[in-house]
């Protein structure tokens, strides 16, 4: 950058002309950035101020009361805490049904998102030509919101689990295959190559030639997306997918009375995240890292 | 290598084979088994009966149609024109579609031959080809007909409602009122309303045509009369997605403003004291374990619902998840960039000014800017929780279970907008981390 204003070729400066240049440019990146953060600062407070002014109650108002409600919460639980366990294992199914909705979408998301990404990694395609179509069909399943399909599932499907699980599972295939196709494009090509030369199909060339590269790294990325897919199948539950959501709902529209129910929830589903998040963050190290040697 | 040597080292490839083939087949095995056990978990042989399949024509079928319903009460004999039913789409007083005629007698044509006839004395005559002539008449609360005990299953009919169903329309027959429904393609009224005056004119006519209000020039008329659209509230769209946007925007910066002098508090390298440290990675897991839902359901007491709360909450949640990313980058900066630096005299602030953020900044960046365009479809979620922008929008056109056009305008204008801050966080990325390099 600073070798193109400079200006090689032409009459050697001297250091003041040098030196007066450089600090032009100085200044004026300086002025630029400058800008950008007045800018962005603008952006930020008045943008606070337009969703302080269209949100129920204020921000300032409600800074006091922040603690009340997990006040509430929490002392009203620590009155009934000896039935605190049996709440818990009250809603364990109801937990069962939250992990269960992610992993069975995880799968069913991976392997339709596997077989996206190989249609979709320029090298490997299957039809060459549908590329583009098999990317936007990606982007298209990745941008469409897990709530939107949920909730028109939900009015045809009924309420339950299965709304839940296509929702997440399209949005995951869309997310994973877009990953998945970012490790396959640096795939080596010459096992599928010696495939191709005994005769085999496409899928045996993938299945023997490819997947085994990018498993660790596909296995990885699926991990962090079952960490993922348990928030989104919490969340999905509030709206009525079943599961830990749906109770959380249930026992918030109750209000004080259920206090120890919600309290209950909160620490299951905080409990399993966290669980999840470290197990998965383990099994991912080990698997970039290699295990076995 | 001797003979011994080689039968060991066959043993032990004869035990690896052994171990991957037990794997090949036990892998595919449990995920089998996994599903069978879902499939029985979740009753998906039962979901054929649960599910209702009425709802999903309706769906499918409204939402690119429209339909405009002709009501005559029998009470009093007076008629109602209006699309989709409702008040705001009501044809003018006096005017009404071109395919209803008559004056004694109105008939409404439905297409392909199908016609209903309204006649005195609350009688309906409604005439479907290959069926015959289908007559009715509203007595008090009680509807007689002509039909035997013998109904096709797109009839039903009972002493109290007869609803017929053609591919045409519908007619519905009560005591109180007949009703017939006339299916259109379309988005009916998606510009103007009947109360605009502009409804009905051409683009071009709008555009370079003579003017249509006197009161108000075309242009500034027509874009004032679709902004104020009361059937389709395009303004109230428009913004409800700058909400779910600016959701994304305050949360997402929010966090990485508050997240990134945290960081350092996290990172080895940065934070001499263990304890703090130990503190920080702490509270960032906490922030994160406890999920926006949660956050979202907590903030919503204190402030309300509204798009502020949702922002709150996404702000909380990713300033745990960037405060991971962070500090992770802030250990793996090179050293002597920073040595360089302080070498110069520099002082702390400026060591970390000069010497770290350069380093990071791309890796920041990249992050903040993935994180916006997730965050678009989080706020999404989180607006139909907390109550804000088109995820309530969508979820309400939902719940309301009849107006599956603006259920598919909504979806539309959702998949443009994650689309749209993919595109442009891509693009931003490119342009700030480019830059950089360049």
């Amino acid at each position: 950058m600073t070798h193109a204003t400079l200006g090689a070729g032409e009459m050697p400066k001297t250091v003041d002309s040098i030196q007066t240049s450089y600090m032009a440019q100085v200044r004026r990146r300086r002025l630029y950035g400058g800008l950008t953060l007045l800018i962005f600062v603008l952006l930020m407070v008045s943008g606070f101020n337009i969703a302080d002014g269209r949100n129920a109650g204020g921000f300032w108002d409600g800074l006091g009361n922040i603690g009340d409600y997990p006040a509430d919460v929490l002392s009203e639980a620590w009155e009934k805490r000896a039935a605190l366990p049996g709440l818990m294992v009250k809603f364990f199914p109801a937990l069962i049904e939250t992990v269960n909705i992610a992993a069975v979408s995880t799968l069913i998301g991976a392997t339709a998102g596997l077989v996206l990404s190989l249609l979709a990694t320029r090298g490997l395609a299957r039809w060459p030509r549908l590329i583009p179509v098999f990317r936007r069909v990606m982007d298209l399943m990745r941008a469409i919101p897990e709530i939107v399909i949920a909730l028109m599932l939900i009015f045809v499907l009924g309420g339950g689990p299965v709304p839940a699980m296509i929702a997440i599972a399209i949005h995951t295939a869309g997310a994973l295959g877009k990953m998945f196709s970012e490790v396959a494009e640096n795939a080596d090509l010459k096992p599928v190559e010696g495939l191709a030369s005994t005769g085999a199909t496409w899928a045996q060339r993938m299945w023997l030639g490819v997947v085994p590269q990018v498993a660790p790294n596909y296995i990885s990325y699926a991990l962090l997306r079952f960490e993922i897919n348990i928030r989104a199948s919490a969340i999905l539950g509030f709206v009525g997918a079943g599961g830990l959501g749906y109770e959380l709902r249930n026992a918030m529209a109750w209000g004080p009375g259920r206090f120890g129910e919600a309290a209950a929830i909160f620490i299951l589903l905080f409990g399993t995240i966290v669980a999840f998040d470290q197990l998965s963050s383990r099994y991912r190290n080990r698997l970039t890292e290699g295990y076995g040697q | 290598m001797t003979a011994a040597d080689l039968s060991l080292t066959k043993a032990h490839a004869d035990q690896l084979f052994r171990r991957k083939r037990l794997a090949a087949v036990a892998v595919p095995a449990l995920i089998l088994g996994y599903f069978a056990y879902i499939f029985v978990a979740f009753n998906i042989a039962g979901l054929a009966q649960r599910a209702n399949w009425d709802n999903a024509v309706t769906l499918a079928s409204d939402s690119w149609s429209y339909k405009v319903h002709v009501t005559r009460s029998n009470r009093t004999g007076a008629m109602d024109y209006a699309v989709e039913g409702e008040r705001k789409g009501a044809y003018p007083e006096g005017q009404r579609p071109g395919w209803v005629t008559g004056e004694d007698i109105l008939t409404v044509d439905l297409g392909s031959d199908t016609l209903v006839r309204l006649l005195p004395d609350n009688r309906t005559e409604v005439q479907v080809p290959g069926f015959g002539l289908i007559e009715a008449q509203a007595v008090g609360r009680q509807v007689t007909t002509n039909l035997g005990a013998n109904v096709p299953d797109w009839i039903s009919a009972s002493d109290r409602r007869v609803a017929i169903t053609s591919p045409e329309g519908r007619v519905t027959i009560t005591g109180s009122k007949t009703e017939v429904f006339n299916y259109f393609p379309g988005w009916e009224l998606f510009w103007f309303t009947f109360e605009s005056p502009y409804h009905g004119h051409s683009l071009t006519e709008i555009l370079f045509g003579a003017r249509i209000d006197p009161t108000r020039a075309n242009i500034s008329g027509a874009v004032q009369d679709w902004w104020n659209n009361p059937m389709w509230r395009h303004k109230d769209v428009v913004w409800a997605i700058g909400e779910t946007i600016l959701m994304a925007f305050l949360g997402t910066m929010g966090a990485a403003i508050i997240a990134l002098p945290m960081a350092f508090m996290a990172a080895k390298r940065f934070a001499p004291f263990a304890l703090l440290r130990g503190a920080t990675r702490r509270l960032f897991d906490f922030l994160r374990g406890v999920d926006a839902l949660i956050w979202t359901v907590v903030l919503a007491r204190a402030f309300g619902p509204g798009p502020l709360t949702g922002a709150l909450a996404i702000l909380i949640t990713d300033t745990g998840t960037f405060g991971k990313i962070f500090s992770e980058a802030l250990e793996n900066v090179d050293g002597k960039q920073i040595e360089g630096v302080s070498s110069t005299g520099a002082k702390p602030l400026q060591r970390y000014r000069f010497g770290v953020i350069p380093q990071v900044v791309p890796v920041l960046l990249a992050q903040i800017l993935y994180f916006l365009e997730s965050n678009t479809r989080s706020a999404t979620i989180i607006g139909a929780i907390t109550g804000g922008g088109i995820g309530l929008m969508l979820t309400q056109a939902i719940q309301t279970q009849k107006d599956w056009e603006e259920v598919a305008y909504y979806i539309i204008l959702i998949v443009g907008m994650v689309m749209a801050m993919d595109w442009f966080s891509g693009w931003l990325r490119g342009r700030l981390i480019g830059r950089k390099d360049g």
